[in-house]
């Protein structure tokens, strides 16, 4: 029984953290919340492009670091707990992960090494309107190598410099490789309730697009195995944000007195925090799960991604609000950080397929299981 | 990361398997309690003992194996494979003969700890009182000193096992003029003797698992003492820290019976319960994944972290949640718990009516939640008004 990460990854999760704690701060991420121009923070982007992170699941004949997977849960569960304002999920958990998993050799050639070392910024573009994402609601179309249609909202849509884009393609559908610099692309940022993230709406008018791998029609299970991928690495960014909410709000229930005494005393706020802590920590043991089924390519791995997801969509929701509420008045200010973690913790939970999406794809996974 | 043994783990629990399978049969559903339970008990108590299996993590020379922690967890995997009868030494076992190994002097470790080990005694602990159970170190059943005597007056609750004990460990107070926890000592008792009272409590759920003991003029000899006079709540520190890992498998129904039971009843199709049953089966692995982190700390020869706080917060929930869903699931029909008419033999009615007293027993949900309050986030303790104060005072 080994279910813990090596001394080596933890090793890597500590420099992270130090690294993390002093490059990207509060301050970091409110430069871009209260400046609706800042897409991202470019000053952190680039020093964590020097880091090499973007390439630590990258095969090094690719460019990458070549550490694998768990390597990679480790520095996303460290961005989790400082939101940090990039675009590092969408270029590395998607982007990458969608051309390692469905790309040509060509395409892994040409576009890997180049997210590894951060000279492009991918991101998935896949959402067209409200509700869940299905092959009947996709408009967009791929036809004889150009795509048309509008994507909205795109997350890191108007940083990234290229696009994964789920299109209608004959009777089924395909994933598109689209460069967000060319004349077919027209884009404009959107104003959302996570400002530290940047989001576009996209149209396609006609521009040029490769198709990921050579496969027709089945962008949709490709989709669905990019997102399972996915859906691991994000609930480990999840899961350092959730963290983190237990953490302020332990600190501010030891400090804050009210009656003549902290209101960590009263077991109104005791059981709170307890109630955190147990999801927290049914969010990590699955979490870790999905983790040893990402790295091992394991049979389990719908089921253990699709519980990942749900359980810390659950946590960080959950801390996020009720950090807020431990923090009383001053956790509704501008200045105190809790509504940031609150924010990130509905876009996380949103991105890449609601709870109610991967509680669905969870029971169909066992149903699955079962009849077999 | 990886599920899989070390060698040498491996080996053990190749050995353990081999050994129970020569011995037991393979559990199906539930272990049985038919036949002379106790003396099944008893019987496998002595041969787990005669081969070194009985307690694994004791030292050699008091008849354990002078095993690793992970040693006895996978002793517990295995074991609870097959259908063996175990209850009525868990907690005699797990933790009172610790604290007579602890705290005893020579003669008791001489006298008890073998015959404990060979199932020929069994051990019970009466510490709850019925004014106090959270509050365990309020509890008023005293012992005066009576020459090289002390007879002891009072009542215990929720006594497991009290009936067919031989004997117990008792917290009583021997000093009501003191702050409450320090006017405790720890004895041992002979539960046979006069003046011992044993009652079945007759329990919401039909059943009767549990008693009350009444003593009337009890007399102990001082020599059966365990520690100093009034040092009787460190002594029972020690017998809750000696409460053995939980590694059990669930205490009832889960995701997947009642999955079957909705496939069965077609009402898979049903939008809300697929919901719940995501949330179920994350919560199940939540607990189960969690035991095997604890279980990597152990393999490591390392102090497990307090993650495993978690457990029964989440199981005594989650069992009455997927009871109270099974009953309703079967509408009106859900109330017959007649096992010729209920689904799943009658699983989730029965589960359904043990679930209140889950989430009570070892440390109501309340209380687990302010110890990981307490002790793992380090928020401050409730007020105690009566802290520094005399018991009497109260």
């Amino acid at each position: 029984m080994n279910f813990d990460f090596s001394d080596d990854q933890k090793f890597l999760r500590d420099e992270a953290r130090k690294f993390l704690e002093a490059q990207c701060t509060s301050a970091h991420v409110r430069a871009v919340l209260d400046d609706d121009a800042m897409s991202h923070n470019d000053e952190v982007w680039q020093k964590i492009v020097e880091m090499g992170w973007l390439g630590a699941a990258i095969p090094e004949e690719f460019g990458g670091l070549g550490l694998g997977m768990l390597e990679l849960c480790v520095i996303a569960e460290e961005l989790g707990r400082v939101l940090a304002p990039v675009p590092f999920g969408s270029s590395a958990f998607f982007f990458a992960e969608a051309i390692k998993l469905a790309g040509t050799e060509e395409q892994k050639a040409e576009w890997l090494p180049k997210v590894a070392d951060g000279s492009i910024v991918g991101c998935l573009a896949t959402t067209e309107g409200p509700g869940a994402l299905s092959a009947s609601s996709v408009q967009t179309t791929a036809k004889d190598g150009t795509l048309s249609g509008t994507k909205v909202p795109v997350t890191d849509g108007d940083v990234a410099t290229h696009a994964a884009v789920l299109a209608k393609e004959g009777s089924g559908t395909g994933l598109y490789i689209v460069a967000l610099d060319q004349d077919g692309v027209s884009r404009k940022s959107l104003k959302t309730i996570e400002p530290t993230r940047s989001h576009a709406e996209i149209k396609f008018n006609g521009a040029s697009a490769a198709r990921l791998g050579q496969e027709t029609g089945n962008g949709m299970s490709v989709l669905d195995q990019i997102m399972n991928r996915g859906a691991v690495l994000l609930a480990f960014e999840q899961l350092g944000g959730a963290s983190r909410c237990l953490e302020m709000a332990t600190e501010y229930a030891k400090e804050r007195h009210a009656f003549g005494r902290p209101i960590g005393g009263n077991q109104a706020i005791k059981h709170k925090l307890a109630d955190i802590y147990v999801k927290n920590e049914v969010a990590r043991s699955n979490a870790y799960y999905g983790a040893w089924a990402l790295s091992t390519d394991a049979a389990e791995l719908p089921e253990a991604a699709a519980a990942a997801r749900v359980a810390a969509s659950e946590a960080f929701w959950f801390a996020s609000k009720e950090n807020i509420q431990t923090h009383g008045g001053m956790g509704f200010t501008w200045e105190v950080d809790c509504h940031l973690y609150y924010r990130r913790a509905k876009l996380l939970a949103v991105q890449a397929g609601s709870p109610a999406v991967w509680k669905e794809k969870l029971v169909s996974a066992l149903e699955a299981k079962n009849a077999a | 990361m990886d599920f899989t043994d070390s060698t040498e783990e491996a080996a053990f629990r190749a050995e353990a398997s081999a050994f129970l399978s020569q011995h037991l049969q393979p559990k199906k559903g539930a272990a049985s309690r038919s036949g002379n339970y106790l003396q099944r008990a008893k019987d496998w108590q002595k041969v787990k003992a005669e081969n070194q299996f009985a307690q694994i993590t004791w030292p050699k020379e008091i008849g354990g194996r002078g095993g690793s922690p992970m040693q006895q967890v996978i002793w517990n995997q295995e074991e609870s494979k097959f259908d063996a009868p175990t209850g009525p030494f868990a907690i005699g076992l797990g933790m009172c003969v610790p604290t007579v190994i602890a705290f005893g002097s020579d003669e008791h470790k001489k006298r008890y700890v073998q015959k404990a080990l060979f199932g020929e005694e069994i051990w019970c602990q009466l510490f709850s009182e019925p004014a106090a159970g959270s509050d365990v170190a309020g509890l008023k059943t005293k012992a005066v000193k009576d020459g090289d005597d002390w007879v002891i007056n009072g009542q215990k609750v929720w006594t497991s096992g009290a009936h067919y004990s031989d004997y117990g460990i008792v917290l009583v107070r021997t000093d009501p003029d003191v702050p409450k926890h320090k006017g405790l000592t720890m004895f041992i008792i002979d539960m046979k003797q006069e003046g011992v009272d044993v009652r079945p409590i007759h329990q919401a759920s039909g059943g009767s698992e549990f008693n009350e003991v009444y003593f009337t003029d009890v007399r102990i000899p001082d020599s059966d003492r365990l520690g100093e006079p009034g040092m009787g709540w460190k002594v029972a520190l020690v017998t809750l820290m000696n409460e053995r890992l939980a590694v059990g498998g669930s205490p009832g129904p889960d995701w997947a019976e009642i999955m079957d039971y909705a496939r069965s009843s077609g009402s898979m199709s049903d939008q809300a319960f697929r919901a719940k049953l995501a949330d179920w089966y994350v919560a199940a692995q939540g607990y189960k994944l969690t035991k095997f982190r604890t279980q990597t700390a152990l393999s490591k020869g390392e102090t497990p972290g307090p993650e495993n706080s978690i457990g029964k917060v989440i199981t005594a929930n989650h069992l009455q949640d997927i009871c109270n869903s099974a009953i309703e699931m079967q509408d009106h029909y859900g109330i017959i718990s007649d096992k010729d008419h209920a689904p799943a033999d009658a699983i989730f009615q029965e589960s359904f009516m043990w679930a209140p007293g889950l989430r009570i027993a070892g440390g109501t949900d309340e209380i687990l939640k302010n110890i990981i309050a307490e002790r793992v986030l380090g928020l401050p303790q409730d007020v105690r008004v009566d802290k520094d104060k005399p018991f009497s005072a109260f």
